[in-house]
């Protein structure tokens, strides 16, 4: 058992990991609390059941249009509704929850309420140490995990990645060295949305395509960046992990439970905001004002 | 003014010759509104069941009230349920008091048709559901007879009599694998979404399976109804040395266990209710790794009775899917039909008695409703089907053989190759 919740809550925290990151790049460059970033996590996963299944694409394909498209509608709406309202926090929350309701509504004329699949690129499974994994949830762990290095790598070597983690460390300072922040900002943002659109090309064939699918991960990927620090991306790595296992230990542990697999992990959240209101990696509230 | 008198008279004479003349069209629709959320699949059956019955009445000259040849004239009512209760009351009531509809046909989430219900009871409008299959619904007809007659159960057969189904299959499919697998005693995985009319069924399976029916219960599994993963539990099921993993899903769980059941391969046979696998679309969402799938379903390709196949195909071929339980409203409008040309009237309050009395052959059985305007079950009446998905194709497996009812049609269940293969092993 022990074995099986290892497995399962290391894809779980992947994928997780995946989008929270994202999330925590544009919020610690940008101060912008984007909350339609799972919605086009879920942009992604419907272009690739279009491209795939009504198109008739190759998968791999789709995945890069999907990708690609996905990006320039996040910077469409970056343009168009956080831009010029990204000094006031509290709008751009409200105005990316509108934008997420707008995406909702939009899938649901469009595709009605049916839940819809993607085809696995890999079919069949793996057995590891006597469980079961099948051949698409380890093509998901391994490109989460590429990503995630990738997106380090990025971050740490290359003359964009310094610009944005100077601009999260201290944007007031990046300014007055010169650096165009908003522009900064808006790369930031494309990086992020395309963080998620990879998470959504990723994880389309485990899931559900369906209009509400950005719901669940927006709640978990929230508690993940509270959880880790708001803005930390390492944070976010770790708080992703801990809630992956959370929700594992859950099902495995107390079957007749297993639908509370999510409030458990959000207990956890709240309890370590408890102990470290600042989350495991942050800056403590006080300070940062 | 004796120019102008004759010119009336020959104006009145005109006009009831043309009156007399007037095809049914024109003369005052009844209009039926059809209740569902129509974003959603339930809510396309509610309308395209409907629109379907209508279309053909009024091709064949529309509904005799009286003398008169009336047209049926359906208002699509968008009730929203699944996302929100409050917009199917606002829907309802619109249906009501704006649209000022005759009848009322559909509803699909229990919690939302018991509002529509009381909304259509004090309108006095005689409601036909096709969709919610709790009981409640049906005993309020008997607890207050003047207020609730209005209300009629057509589709599904009620939750009670659904559970009966439900174990038949069960015990239809244990039976085989202990045939076909040589195993003493068939151990059961319990997986249930977690909502309120799931609760009845896991208690029933956690006392009848041990008892009535001699099969073990290696755990219950109780999911989130949108669950989005549910490999855990299938890795805990497949450890628990279940046979077949006993399902009640109404939700989009359902697609996502019967697909990760088949992507890994466990060697549970999966046996419920799978409202997912009760739609044409299930196929392409599992991309096939729902096969071998079994659930209770209202309409599959066979010989229930002369009407079932000829309203299959023509329902396949004009929507390009298969009519799932809320195209009962197909049924619904020639109930009212049959109702009104034998009342000579569309007052709700006189044509109660005359559905009550309602004996017609449907599309899913005989349909004769009981004291509580429910629809009745059982050999003779409507059964409810078990079907299975073998290849791309949902047939039915159930009744076969069963008070001597077997639906001309039906093929034998077949079990999932792997798990033929991993419980041969043994």
């Amino acid at each position: 058992m022990i074995l099986d919740i290892i497995i399962d809550g290391l894809i779980k925290g992947s994928v997780y990991a995946l989008l929270a990151i994202g999330f925590s790049l544009v919020l610690g460059v940008a101060r912008i609390i984007n909350i339609a970033h799972t919605a086009l996590y879920m942009t992604a996963a419907y272009l690739i059941y279009v491209g795939t299944k009504l198109m008739g694409l190759p998968a791999p394909l789709a995945m890069v249009a999907s990708v690609v498209l996905t990006v320039l509608l996040g910077l469409l709406v970056y343009t168009l509704f956080i831009k010029p309202i990204q000094e006031h926090e509290a709008a751009v929350l409200i105005a990316t929850i509108a934008v997420a309701m707008m995406i909702q509504e939009v899938f649901l004329m469009v595709f009605g309420g049916h839940y819809l699949g993607v085809n696995p690129l890999i079919d069949g499974y793996a057995t590891i140490l006597g469980v079961k994994v099948t051949y698409q949830h380890l093509l998901a762990l391994g490109l989460a995990l590429v990503v995630l290095v990738a997106t380090r790598l990025f971050l740490v070597k290359t003359r964009l990645g310094l610009a944005i983690r100077s601009t999260a460390q201290d944007r007031e300072v990046a300014n007055l060295m010169g650096m165009n922040v908003t522009r900064v900002a808006m790369s930031t943002m494309a990086v992020s949305v395309g963080m998620a659109a990879v998470t959504g090309a990723i994880v389309v064939p485990l899931v559900t395509v369906e209009p509400t699918m950005w719901m669940h991960p927006l709640i978990m990927m929230l508690a993940i960046v509270v959880l880790g620090g708001l803005g930390s991306i390492e944070g976010s790595f770790v708080g992703a992990y801990i809630l992956g296992f959370a929700e594992s230990l859950v099902v495995f542990m107390v079957p007749m439970g297993s639908f509370l697999k999510d409030s458990v992990a959000l207990s956890i959240m709240i309890l370590v905001l408890l102990m470290r209101p600042e989350g495991l990696f942050g800056v403590s509230f006080e300070e940062e004002r | 003014m004796q120019f102008l008198g004759r010119v009336g008279a020959v104006l009145l004479g005109l006009s009831l010759i043309l009156a007399m003349c007037l095809p049914a069209g024109a003369a005052d629709p009844i209009t039926i509104g059809v209740l569902g959320p129509m974003s959603f699949t339930q809510g396309e059956g509610h309308w395209n069941g409907a629109t379907m019955a209508a279309d053909e009445i009024n091709q064949a000259g529309g509904v005799k009230v009286g003398n008169v040849m009336r047209p049926i004239k359906l208002i699509k009512i968008d009730t929203n349920e699944f996302l929100s209760i409050p917009d199917a009351t606002n829907a309802v009531e619109m249906a009501v008091s704006r649209y000022k509809v005759d009848f009322l046909i559909g509803g699909f989430r229990t919690e939302a048709v018991q509002v529509m219900q009381d909304i259509a009871m004090d309108a006095k409008k005689i409601f036909i559901g096709c969709g919610a299959a709790h009981p409640a619904l049906c005993t309020r007809v008997t607890k207050d007879y003047d207020r609730y007659k209005y209300w009629f159960r057509l589709t599904p057969i009620n939750s009670s009599y659904l559970g009966k189904v439900d174990f038949i299959l069960l015990g239809t499919v244990g039976a085989i694998m202990k045939a076909q697998l040589g195993l003493d005693k068939i151990k059961v995985a319990v997986v249930a979404e977690k909502a309120a009319w799931a609760d009845p069924i896991v208690r029933a399976a956690q006392k009848v399976l041990p008892g009535k029916m001699g099969m073990e219960v290696v755990g219950v599994w109780r999911p989130s109804p949108v669950a989005k993963d549910c490999t855990a539990e299938l890795a805990a099921i497949q450890r628990s040395g279940a046979h077949i993993a006993f399902t009640t899903f109404s939700s989009s769980v359902g697609l996502t266990f019967a697909k990760q059941l088949g992507e890994l391969k466990v060697p549970a046979a999966p046996v419920g209710i799978n409202v997912e696998a009760q739609k044409t679309g299930f196929w392409s969402a599992t991309g096939g790794k729902g096969e071998y799938t079994v659930t209770i379903n209202t309409f599959a390709r066979v010989k229930i009775t002369d009407k079932t196949i000829p309203f299959y195909d023509k329902y396949l071929k004009t929507f390009k899917e298969a009519p799932n339980y809320t195209a009962g409203t197909y049924d619904a409008v020639y109930i009212l039909r049959d109702s009104i040309e034998k009342a000579g009237t569309i007052d709700s309050a006189k044509l109660v008695p005359f559905v009550e009395k309602t004996d017609m052959i449907g599309t899913s059985g005989r349909v004769v409703f009981d004291k509580s305007h429910d629809v009745k079950w059982g050999p003779g009446f409507v059964t409810g089907l078990g079907t299975q998905w073998q290849g791309d194709q949902n047939l039915c497996i159930w009744p076969y053989k069963w008070h001597g009812i077997t639906y001309e049609g039906t093929v034998p269940y077949k079990l999932p190759p792997w798990v033929v293969e991993h419980w041969k092993k043994k």
